[in-house]
């Protein structure tokens, strides 16, 4: 009984980071676990289903985030993966881990800050550049190269830089 | 046109996410029509990704409308295979694009909407429907907000842009009044708490628009007058037009997938 129970978490294990190991496509620097995007791994005998939740409604790296899992899993021996999606609860900027926000730091892309500014009109915000730390930056549109960034700039150094939006 | 229409069974459920389906499909469409020609690289960028959310929650309305209904409609089905009489969205959503300041008066009376009723909606006891709206309201709070400081720019700007936005104001303003009227259907969804009663987020709405429009040194028209018929398939001229492109490729080709 025991080996039992200790065979099917190693194998809940190594199907977790199969999916986990796959990457935002659009931010490559980043995992689906460091996202938040992963929601869970099921097991029921040899047979995986993943579910995943979307940053945006129409983000069109679903998609793809949902196949490369099937091929994450299909190379760990795991055969036909299921992968649904779930929209609640709705995913956050929270979901995002610390780990995940360095990342995206060091990557050149400013993190998300508290999601508490995202009602106000004309929000005072501060985001520290991602390149040389100063805050003295300015917003230059609110909707930047992929749906869940803005695009800023750096009055300091002066380099244009993506700020993941809080959500 | 070489595919026949489906029919759909328009139980008050499968109309109510139907009509929402249509509203974000159809505006998220004429907002992709800027693609590539939008003022500056920036504004072109935001009106794609607000389109991209747009169709994005049309997709989950259209699943959950084909899911109710319960027979072989899917979401690709109700997109492409009705025409005009059988969409069920606001005449002001399928509004030509105009100027940029026709687009944009259009985003924020339908933003401006959007953000208090999907705010509403993460109430209701259909619990797709809360889960749609939660995901929902966090894109609509950056739409409203967008469209809120392009229409203080505008209208406290030259005497050209002021203008523009003023005719867009008055010009668009009879198509308001169809977000806030309900049907018998919706009545009694609203009494079962599944739907929110529109008419109740019309204060607010009013004073989010005399907030901004106040800002932007422009007026709201005084008159109440609306153009209704969206919400039953009765379309202006121009649904059809839009419809003739957005359905082109399945028409043409049943079944094309990527």
């Amino acid at each position: 009984m025991v080996s039992v129970l200790e065979h099917d978490s190693e194998l809940r294990r190594r199907a977790w980071d199969a999916a986990a190991s796959v990457v935002d496509p659009e931010i490559p620097v980043l995992t689906i676990a460091d996202l938040g995007v992963l929601r869970e791994v099921a097991l029921d005998g040899d047979h995986v289903e993943v579910a995943i939740t979307p940053t945006y409604s129409g983000c069109p790296a679903m998609n793809m985030i949902a196949l490369e899992i099937e091929i994450a899993l299909e190379r760990a021996g795991f055969h036909h993966p299921k992968v649904r999606t779930v929209l609640s609860p709705a995913w956050t900027t929270d979901w995002m881990s610390e780990e995940g926000r360095q990342k995206l730091r060091a990557y050149g892309i400013a993190p998300p800050q508290a999601s508490n500014s995202r009602r106000a009109l004309f929000g005072e915000q501060a985001v520290a550049c991602p390149q040389c730390g100063s805050e003295n930056t300015e917003l230059l549109s609110e909707f930047g190269s992929t749906s869940c960034k803005a695009l800023w700039r750096c009055k300091a150094c002066r380099e244009p830089f993506d700020y993941f939006k809080c959500h | 046109m070489a595919v026949a229409n489906i029919q759909v069974s328009e139980t008050p459920l499968v109309l109510y996410a139907l009509r929402r389906a249509d509203d974000a499909l159809i505006l998220g469409h004429r907002l992709s029509e800027w693609c590539g020609h939008a003022p500056m690289l920036e504004e072109d960028m935001a009106l794609s990704n607000i389109a991209l959310d747009l169709i994005g929650q049309a997709r989950e309305l259209y699943s959950y409308a084909a899911k109710v209904e319960g027979r072989d409609n899917d979401e690709d089905k109700l997109a492409y295979l009705r025409d005009v009489r059988q969409y069920r969205n606001l005449l002001l959503v399928e509004q030509p694009n105009g100027d940029f300041a026709q687009t944009l008066v259009r985003q924020f009376f339908y933003s401006a909407f959007a953000d208090l009723y999907w705010r509403a909606m993460m109430n209701s006891r259909d619990t797709t429907l809360a889960a749609i709206a939660a995901k929902s309201e966090k894109e609509s709070a950056y739409h409203v907000r967008h469209a809120s400081q392009w229409i203080i720019r505008l209208g406290d700007g030259t005497d050209e842009s002021h203008a523009r936005v003023q005719g867009a104001i008055d010009h668009l303003w009879a198509f308001t009044g169809e977000m806030f009227s309900v049907d018998d259907g919706e009545r009694a969804l609203i009494q079962a708490g599944i739907a929110i009663d529109p008419a109740s987020l019309r204060g607010r709405w009013l004073t989010r628009l005399s907030e901004v429009v106040g800002e932007a040194t422009l007026e709201l028209p005084r008159n109440d007058w609306t153009q209704q018929g969206g919400r039953s398939g009765r379309h202006s001229e121009h649904l059809g037009h839009l419809l003739s492109e957005l359905q082109s490729m399945q028409r043409t080709f049943p079944g094309l997938t990527w």
